[in-house]
């Protein structure tokens, strides 16, 4: 079990990808049976509009609150963490995050890891990155171990294996770990207890992520449902947790409504089954939980979002998902097609700052500009406002010097040539005039291919007459009456 | 280290010129909403509770012992694991004792290291106590320590939970407070709120995904 798992490659474009994944009914009925039920759950878990905007700005100003003083809070936590017994670790960038996570197994000679669900590693593409150094590292997230073992990614940050239903699922299970097909969703579940649970007793290292951190106490909290995060924090005798380093927040108070507001926008539950607060490795009279417990903190790309008071924004970010529940273009083409870690509009506007504008140049554009995203964020990050903020350092050019990495993505000196005539000819009425004299008697001229419009358009051909010409005609007419 | 460094001075670069934003939290968000008439209070976390397949049972401090006994008796479990040194623990074993009660008594009072494979694979249920209850949420405040490890309340198909009726309060904000756990808090602190579930499978609710299947609460009356 210890080879590379095979992901499946993910090379053509956002675009390519939206053609493919628009075709496929099974995935589209999929995200809207289940995109449809996620929007309901929240909408019934905040029943009070007044209490959830109160919650939402409440919650917006806790973490804008954190950002201002990022610096001092992470010294604070990393003081509190270790007077607490908790190991701190800085990595700048995946491969570095990655190293520290290897060299921490290696230390304890470990060949097994089971890991909760935990996003930044798969920022890191931790699995990949151990499996090459022969240690297994299983995800134990039911929704995380099926798409592991499918050799995929998952399709959305809460539930990663949205994308499948019950009989794609029983004919995995049956063609890799051996079992009857089954249609019973229970009985599903519960080989995927068996099979893990012996993978709990056997692990050397337990990884897991982090949802809130909390500077005063030194503590990490992680919310889930399933007792895989506890087990996994629990059971091996070390535990390694990875996080970003916009986790943490100010006090222990402060996570009060971020706990409710996260639960209630990604499942509608007024909380999840289990809060596990984590505040130190066993004591030495203790009798179980891990011998040590390292913290992970990754920058990769957050402290260049950060340099930026606007996107700075994006750091608010507390991973609910509410926004790819609401998105109509995530709804309609899955979270495959956006190609990255975060799908999404989150992912729209944290990826960039990862892998940078170059890679993925249609993220800002990919979006109706709808505004569903932003009502619905908990932490009221102005979602379209970032979105038309990354438009910008899209098509910058070098000489503007793009603020987000590799921005300028999308420069084109011809698109550009092209908008300063547009401007020129609608701010001169001598030009304008000449140019509308000359389009509405040679329209025909006008060119057949515009780009992707004529893709799925007619061509435009400008009318024999101006608007000006007929409203003048007109007024005309009512002159003489 | 020089990663450490490094973000540190970007971050700090960030916000030259700026102070840090003011403390405005209003306590009011998260309590106002959430305030319940004492005689309420049981009511909402039993429906909430209930709501997420919990079992509950309302009796008094001297019937739980053999409520304990007549579920395991009642599902036909072999054995039982609880915490020998908490004042519930004693309790236990003396009803036991004098009950002839048929599960065995296991006790947590050795590092787990010592029985791994038994806790994990054998066990069928556990007891545990609590430091209390949310009504606002539904949840058990269960504050494990080198009585009551962590992993009971997580490894048995059956966890029973005792609850005192007097210690459930309004909202996670007032428990907090109360208790005061920004002064100490235990390795791990836990929010409870029904038994292990999951809906990863196109979100159908499937409870006993890794942690207990069945979760049952005995909230005691007169304590
Ligand atoms: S951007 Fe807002 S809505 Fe989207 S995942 Fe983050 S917190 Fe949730």
């Amino acid at each position: 079990m210890s080879q590379r798992i095979p992901v499946k490659e993910l090379t053509d474009s956002f675009r390519g990808r939206a053609v493919g994944a628009l075709v496929d009914d099974q995935l589209r009925t999929n995200f809207r049976v289940a995109m449809d039920s996620l929007m309901q759950k929240r909408a019934d878990a905040f029943p009070d509009e007044e209490e959830r905007e109160g919650l939402r700005e409440l919650g917006n100003h806790i973490k804008a609150r954190a950002l201002s003083q990022l610096p001092d809070l992470l010294e604070q936590l990393e003081a509190k963490l270790t007077e607490n017994g908790i190991k701190v670790h800085w990595a700048e960038t995946t491969e570095e995050a990655n190293r520290i996570v290897h060299s921490i197994i290696e230390a304890k000679k470990g060949s097994q890891v089971v890991k909760g669900k935990s996003m930044v590693s798969e920022e890191m593409e931790m699995n990949d990155y151990l499996a090459e150094r022969n240690i297994e590292c299983l995800e134990s997230d039911m929704g995380e171990y099926i798409v592991q073992l499918d050799g995929e990614k998952p399709s959305h940050i809460i539930m990663p294996a949205i994308h499948k239903n019950r009989f794609q699922v029983s004919k995995l299970f049956h063609d890799k770990l051996g079992v009857d097909e089954t249609e019973d969703v229970n009985e599903l579940i519960q080989i995927g207890r068996r099979t893990l649970r012996q993978k709990f007793l056997e692990a050397d290292v337990g990884v897991s992520g982090v949802n809130f951190a909390i500077a005063e106490t030194g503590t990490l909290l992680l919310v889930e449902n399933e007792g895989n995060g506890r087990m996994s924090t629990t059971a091996p005798p070390v535990h390694i947790a990875v996080t970003g380093i916009e986790k943490v927040v100010e006090n222990l108070r402060d996570v009060v409504p971020l706990l409710s507001l996260l639960t209630r926008s990604a499942l509608g539950q007024p909380i999840t089954t289990y809060v596990n607060m984590i505040s130190g490795p066993r004591k030495p009279d203790e009798l179980d939980g891990p011998e040590e417990v390292h913290l992970v903190l990754l920058d990769n790309g957050r402290s260049g979002a950060f340099a930026d008071a606007q996107l700075r924004q994006t750091l608010n970010c507390i991973r609910c998902g509410a926004c790819m529940n609401h998105c109509p273009v995530y709804t309609r083409v899955g979270g495959h097609t956006y190609g990255e870690v975060y799908p999404g509009p989150i992912g729209k506007i944290i990826t960039p700052h990862m892998v940078g504008l170059h890679k993925v140049p249609d993220h800002p554009s990919a979006s109706s500009l709808c505004g569903a995203c932003g009502e619905v964020c908990p932490v009221k990050i102005p979602i379209p406002e970032m979105l038309q903020r990354l438009r910008q350092e899209n098509v910058k050019s070098p000489a503007e010097q793009p603020k987000v990495k590799d921005g300028g993505a999308k420069y084109s000196r011809k698109e550009r040539a092209i908008w300063r005539f547009w401007a020129r000819l609608n701010t001169s009425p001598v030009f304008y005039r000449l140019f509308l004299w000359g389009a509405t008697r040679f329209g025909k001229l006008a060119p057949k291919n515009v780009g992707p419009w004529t893709e799925n358009h007619s061509a435009p051909v400008p009318a024999r007459r101006s608007l000006h010409d007929l409203a003048k005609a007109h007024l005309n007419q009512g002159d003489q009456r | 280290m020089s990663a450490r460094r490094n973000i540190l001075n970007k971050l700090r670069a960030g916000l030259a010129g700026t102070t840090p934003r003011p403390d405005d939290f209003d306590e009011g968000l998260v309590t106002r909403p959430w305030q319940y008439a004492p005689e309420d209070r049981i009511t909402r976390l039993r429906s909430l509770m209930e709501a997420v397949h919990t079992e509950i049972h309302q009796l008094t401090c001297a019937e739980w012992p053999a409520k304990v006994q007549e579920l395991l008796e009642h599902r036909g479990l072999k054995n039982l694991l609880y915490a020998p040194g908490t004042d519930h623990g004693q309790t236990l074993s003396e009803h036991w004792q004098q009950s002839n009660a048929a599960p065995e008594l296991l006790a947590y009072d050795r590092p787990i290291e010592e029985w791994k494979e038994e806790l994990f694979w054998q066990v069928d249920a556990s007891v545990t106590g609590t430091v209390g209850g949310i009504a606002a949420t539904g949840s058990l405040v269960l504050w494990p320590d080198r009585h009551e490890p962590r992993l009971m309340s997580l490894l048995p198909p059956l966890h029973i939970a005792l609850l005192k009726a007097s210690e459930v309060e309004d909202n996670l904000y007032g428990m907090m407070q109360k208790q005061n756990w920004s002064a100490g808090l235990p390795t791990n602190l836990l929010l409870v709120s029904g038994p292990s579930k999951t809906a990863d499978i196109e979100q159908v609710l499937a409870y006993g995904a890794h942690g207990p299947k069945e979760l049952v609460v005995l909230i005691l009356e007169d304590a």
